[in-house]
C-alpha cells in the first residue's frame, strides 16, 4: 500500500507546530500502525531529517505509552491502542492525519509526544491503599465476593494512556480518575480510605487543569480497555457521599 | 590477545549465604544483618534505577523504612515498566488447593526447572517469601481472580504438577505492577521518593571502590547530570533486546547493567536466555517486536503439527489421526505443560522436520477446539478472552474457530549481574534485583516465577540487606558530584554521545540493531554450536567497527532525540553480544535454555556435564575489546540432588 501521512511536527514545548505531509510506500497490511511509522522514520533518518517522535514501548496494548490521534480519533478507528492497530484497517491511497493527544493538561513535548505526568499526580493524591510492606494479613483473611472482585478488575484494567482525556470535548480526566476510584473503593482493603480517596483525587484532577465532565461519553468510546461510562456516575455518587459524611 | 583467550580468575569462594539448615538461612541472615536506626535512615539516599516489579517495590519499601530514594525510569511514567506486560501469573506456595504443595516443593521445582544451575540458598528464600507476596498484594487491592466463595483462584504452569499460580485474568503483571506503582506513588506524594521519569541511566559512578551514584540523561532536555547516593540499586530488567526481536518492550535495554559491568560488576551466565515457546509468529521484515501468548494457555490448549511434512491442508481439514500432539506423545506425564526450554526445542525440532505450519513453516498449532467442546466457549472466554482478542487483532484469525499458530521467541534472560546472597554485586554498594541479576532461575526460568522474584527482591530481600550495607558504609556526605570519579564518568558519557552524533554516516541505529539481532538469533539462539559461535565472535567486532564508521544520528544531544537514545543502546548491545557468545562457547554442555548441539542425550534432550560445569560463570570486564576474566562460583546441591531432568 502507498499512503500519505499528515503528521504534527513540533520541535519542543515552546516552538510552534504544524502538520507536515509524507508519502509512505510499501506498507504491508500486516504492519502495525507504529511499524508503519518506523518505516517512515528509517527513511527520514537516512535523508538526514529528524524522525517523527512518538511514545511507544510494549507494543502489546498494555503499557499505555502510545498516544496518537489518528484521523481525529484517539488511537484510531479500531477499539484498541495505536500499537495494536494494523494497517489492514486502511486502504491503499489513503491520507491519514496523525496528531498528539490534545488537552490543556497534556503539554506537547515533541511532535506526537505529550507530558502525561498529571495522571501520575492524580494517583499520588489517593489512588492507592495504605498497606506498607510487611503489614499484610493472610490473603484469605478477608473473602471478597466475586462480583466485587470482578468490578474492581474491570476498572483496574485502565492502562493510563489518556485516550479518554484526548477524546473528551472538555479535556476531562474523569474516566481515568473514576477507574481507580471504582477499583479500590469497592474492595474491603480500600474501604478505610474510601472517602479521602475520592475527595483528594477529584480535587487533584481539577487542580491539574483537566476540564469538567458533562457526560458526553466520548471517553468510554475511545477507551481501548472498555472502562464503562458508569464508572463516572459511581465516582460522582462516591464523591457526594464522601462530601456529606467526611469527617474532614 | 584475542577476545577468545579469556583468563581464569580466582574462584568466588563465598556467596555470603549463611550456613545451617536451608529453611533457617534467611532468618539467620535477617538476624545477623545490621540495622540502621530509624532516625539515621533519612540521612541516607538510595538510588533505584527502574520502576518494574523489582524497582517499584524496592523504592516504595525503602522509602517506607525512612530512606530518601531517588528513582529513575526512561518511560514517561513509572507505571509503564515492562513488568506490566506479564500475562499469566505469579507462583506462591500457599497450598490453598491442598494439592501437596509446600515451600520445599516450590524450591525443588525451581531448582530442577533451572536445570541445576541456580544457587540453592537463594531459591529456597524465594519460595519462602512467595507466600508473603500474595498477602502483600491482596492488602494493596490487587484484584486477583477469585472463586465464587470469595477466595483466591489458582491455575497450573509449566514444569509443575500442582496448581500454585495466582492470576488476574491475562494481566497479572499489570495488576501487580500497578499495586507496586501505587505504593510508590504514595511515597512520591509523601516526599520520600523523588521520581525522575524520562531519565535514563548511562553510567555508574564508583568512588573509592563503592557505588556512589549514576550519570543519567534527561530525555526531554537532553541534559546529562550526575546523581549521588549512598547505595545504588539496579532494577533495570533483562537484556533480551540484544536479539532485536523479542517479547521485551521496544525500549527495554542493557545499558544500566552493561555500564555497571564495565565499572567492575561481574556479569554472570550471560548466555542463559529463555526462548518462550508460545509467541505469535513473525509476519515479515517490518516486524519490530514479538508478542507473547501466555503459558497459561497450555493449561487447556493442545499443541500439534501434521504428521506429514509439508501438509498443505488447513488445520480443520486434517483428521485427528493425522495430527501429532508431539508434547503429549513425548512427555506423557507433563504433556503440554513441560517447561519452556523443552517446549521450545520440541517446536523447533518439528519445524526443522518440515512439519511446521503457517508462512515459512515457522509455527505450530495451539488448539482450543477440545477445551471449547469440554468447557464451553464462555468459560474459555472468561479465562483467556483478552489473549484471544489480542491474537485476533494481530493475526486477523479467530482462535475460537481456527487453532492459534505459535512459535518460540526470546522472552527473558536468566543471566545478569552476579550478586551474592544479599543481592549485592561485586561493586560494594551496588545491588541488582529482578531480571537484572542472575540469581534464582539457573539455566531456565519456570513460568510465573519472574513476577515472584521481582517482588521478593524488592519488597522483602533488598530492604533487609541494604540496611546491613548502609550500617557499615562510610559516613554520609563524603562523596559529591564534584569528586573526580564522578566528573570523569560524566565526561566520558558526554563524549560517547558526542561521538555518536559526529559520525554522520549512512546507516540507522535500527539497521545495526537488526543486524546484530539476526546474528545472535542464528548463532546464539535456540541451538548453539562451536562453529556457529566462533563465526559470531568473529563477526561481532566487524559489525562494531562498521557501526562506528557508518552510524547516522540526526539532531543534537540537547533535545528530545529518540534516535540518539537508540544508537546509544545499540553500542552496548554490540559489546554484550560478544560476551554472550563467549559464555555460550565456553559452556560446552547443554543445560536448560542453553542448548549446545554437541551435548545431547540419545533422545536429543539437553545433556548437562555436572563434573565440568556445575558453576555460575561470572565474567569480569578488563578493557574494551579485551578478553574478560572468568570467575567461577561452584554450585553446591545439598538438598536437591542433580539428576537428569525428566518430564516424560
Amino acid at each position: 500500500m502507498k499512503l500519505t501521512l499528515r503528521v504534527w511536527r513540533q520541535k519542543n514545548a515552546d516552538a510552534p507546530g504544524a502538520m507536515a505531509a509524507y508519502e509512505v510506500d510499501g506498507v504491508s497490511p500486516d504492519m502495525s500502525f507504529l511499524e508503519m511509522l518506523d518505516t517512515l522514520n528509517e527513511d527520514l533518518i537516512v535523508q538526514g531529517e529528524d524522525p517523527v517522535a512518538f511514545d511507544h514501548d510494549c507494543r502489546e496494548g498494555i503499557c499505555g505509552a502510545c498516544s496518537l490521534v489518528i484521523n481525529g480519533d484517539a488511537h484510531g478507528p479500531e477499539r484498541t491502542t495505536a500499537c495494536q492497530l494494523h494497517m489492514r484497517s486502511f486502504r491503499d491511497g489513503d491520507t491519514i492525519d496523525v496528531e498528539p493527544w490534545r488537552a490543556a493538561a497534556f503539554p506537547v513535548v515533541r511532535d506526537l509526544v505529550v507530558d502525561r505526568t498529571a495522571l501520575d499526580r492524580i494517583i499520588q493524591s489517593g489512588g492507592y491503599v495504605t498497606a506498607p510492606t510487611g503489614s499484610a494479613p493472610d490473603a484469605h483473611a478477608v473473602a471478597v465476593p466475586k462480583p466485587d472482585a470482578d468490578h474492581a478488575f474491570v476498572h483496574a484494567e485502565c492502562i493510563g494512556c489518556g485516550a479518554c482525556v484526548a477524546a473528551c470535548p472538555n479535556g476531562s480526566a474523569s474516566l481515568f480518575t473514576a477507574a481507580k476510584v471504582n477499583h479500590l473503593n469497592v474492595l474491603p482493603q480500600g474501604a478505610p480510605e474510601r472517602e479521602s480517596r475520592v475527595l483528594d483525587m477529584v480535587a487533584q484532577m481539577d487542580a491539574e487543569g483537566f476540564g469538567g465532565c458533562t457526560l458526553a461519553g466520548e471517553c468510554a468510546t475511545a477507551c481501548p480497555k472498555g472502562i464503562p461510562l458508569q464508572a463516572i456516575t459511581t465516582m460522582n455518587k462516591e464523591w457526594l457521599r464522601a462530601a456529606r459524611t467526611s469527617k474532614r | 590477545m584475542s577476545y577468545l583467550d579469556y583468563g581464569t580468575g580466582s574462584r568466588i569462594a563465598d556467596s555470603k549465604a549463611p550456613q545451617g539448615p536451608i529453611a533457617e538461612r534467611w532468618d539467620r541472615r535477617r538476624f545477623t544483618a545490621k540495622l540502621v536506626n530509624p532516625a539515621n535512615r533519612r540521612k541516607h539516599t538510595v538510588i533505584v534505577v527502574g520502576t518494574g516489579l523489582a524497582g517499584a517495590s524496592a523504592g516504595a519499601t525503602l522509602a517506607e523504612q525512612g530512606y530518601r530514594v531517588l528513582q529513575f525510569c526512561y518511560q514517561d511514567s513509572p507505571r509503564r515498566a515492562h513488568s506490566i506486560a506479564a500475562q499469566g501469573g505469579i507462583n506462591a506456595a500457599k497450598n490453598y488447593r491442598n494439592d501437596g504443595d509446600s515451600v520445599h516443593r516450590l524450591f525443588y521445582d525451581t531448582v530442577k526447572g533451572g536445570d541445576f544451575r541456580a544457587r540453592e540458598s537463594n531459591v529456597h528464600r524465594l519460595a519462602e517469601i512467595s507466600v508473603q507476596i500474595i498477602d502483600q498484594c491482596v492488602a494493596q487491592g490487587v484484584p486477583f481472580a477469585r472463586e465464587y466463595g470469595g477466595l483466591l483462584d489458582t491455575r497450573s504452569f509449566g514444569g509443575v504438577q500442582v496448581s500454585r499460580t495466582f492470576y488476574a485474568r491475562g494481566q497479572t503483571g499489570q495488576q501487580l505492577l500497578l499495586g507496586a506503582y501505587q505504593a510508590l506513588s504514595r511515597q512520591i506524594a509523601a516526599g520520600t521518593v523523588e521520581m525522575h521519569p524520562r531519565t535514563e541511566m548511562l553510567d555508574l559512578v564508583v568512588v573509592d571502590g563503592r557505588a556512589r551514584g549514576i550519570v543519567a540523561r534527561d530525555l526531554v532536555s537532553g541534559e546529562i547530570g550526575t546523581y549521588m547516593a549512598d547505595a545504588v540499586v539496579l532494577a533495570s530488567g533483562g537484556y533480551g533486546n540484544v536479539f532485536y526481536l523479542s517479547t521485551n518492550a521496544m525500549n527495554s535495554n542493557a545499558t544500566a547493567v552493561w555500564r555497571a559491568h564495565r565499572r567492575g560488576a561481574y556479569f554472570a551466565n550471560p548466555c542463559f536466555t529463555q526462548i518462550h515457546p508460545t509467541c505469535i509468529p513473525r509476519t515479515g521484515t517490518h516486524q519490530s517486536k514479538l508478542t507473547l501468548m501466555s503459558e497459561s494457555l497450555r493449561n487447556d490448549g493442545r499443541i500439534w503439527v501434521p504428521k506429514k511434512a509439508g501438509d498443505p491442508r488447513a488445520a480443520v481439514d486434517i483428521p485427528e489421526d493425522e495430527r501429532d500432539y508431539y508434547l503429549e506423545r513425548i512427555y506423557p506425564s507433563f504433556g503440554n505443560l513441560v517447561p519452556r526450554d523443552i517446549a521450545s526445542r520440541a517446536a523447533k525440532n518439528v519445524c526443522d522436520e518440515g512439519r511446521g505450519v503457517g508462512p515459512g513453516g515457522q509455527g505450530v498449532y495451539l488448539d482450543f477446539a477440545d477445551a471449547i467442546a469440554r468447557l464451553g466457549r464462555d468459560k474459555v472466554a472468561e479465562q483467556y478472552g483478552n489473549l484471544f482478542e489480542m491474537y485476533e487483532r494481530i493475526t486477523a484469525e479467530n482462535p475460537y474457530e481456527v487453532p492459534m499458530r505459535i512459535y518460540p521467541a526470546v522472552h527473558y534472560t536468566m543471566g545478569g549481574l552476579w550478586v551474592d546472597y544479599d543481592l549485592q554485586t561485586t561493586v560494594p554498594g551496588l545491588f541488582a534485583i529482578g531480571e537484572a541479576n542472575f540469581s534464582d532461575h539457573g539455566a531456565n526460568r519456570l513460568g510465573a516465577s519472574a513476577l515472584m522474584q521481582g517482588l521478593a527482591d524488592g519488597y522483602f530481600v533488598l530492604p533487609a540487606t541494604v540496611n546491613d550495607y548502609l550500617a557499615g558504609a562510610p559516613a554520609v556526605g563524603d562523596a559529591d558530584a564534584s569528586h573526580p570519579a564522578a566528573v570523569a564518568a560524566l565526561d566520558e558519557t558526554r563524549e560517547r554521545l558526542a561521538r555518536l552524533l559526529a559520525v554522520q554516516g549512512d546507516r540507522t541505529p535500527d539497521s545495526f540493531h537488526r543486524e546484530i539481532g539476526e546474528l545472535m538469533w542464528e548463532y546464539c539462539g535456540m541451538a548453539r554450536t562451536e562453529v556457529g559461535l566462533r563465526k559470531a565472535l568473529q563477526r561481532i567486532p566487524e559489525i562494531r567497527a562498521e557501526f562506528w564508521r557508518r552510524i547516522k544520528v540526526p539532531g543534537t544531544g540537547a533535545e528530545f532525540n529518540q534516535a540518539l537514545e537508540k544508537a546509544n543502546r545499540v553500542v552496548d548491545y554490540l559489546e554484550l553480544a560478544e560476551l554472550m557468545c563467549l559464555d555460550a562457547l565456553h559452556r560446552s554442555e547443554s543445560c536448560g535454555g542453553h542448548f549446545r548441539e554437541e551435548s545431547r542425550t540419545p533422545e536429543g534432550e539437553a545433556e548437562r556435564k555436572d563434573d565440568e560445569f556445575s558453576y555460575a560463570a561470572a565474567w569480569e570486564f578488563t578493557a574494551p575489546g579485551q578478553a574478560p576474566l572468568l570467575h567461577k562460583e561452584d554450585l553446591v546441591f545439598e538438598y536437591v540432588h542433580p539428576t537428569r531432568r525428566s518430564y516424560t
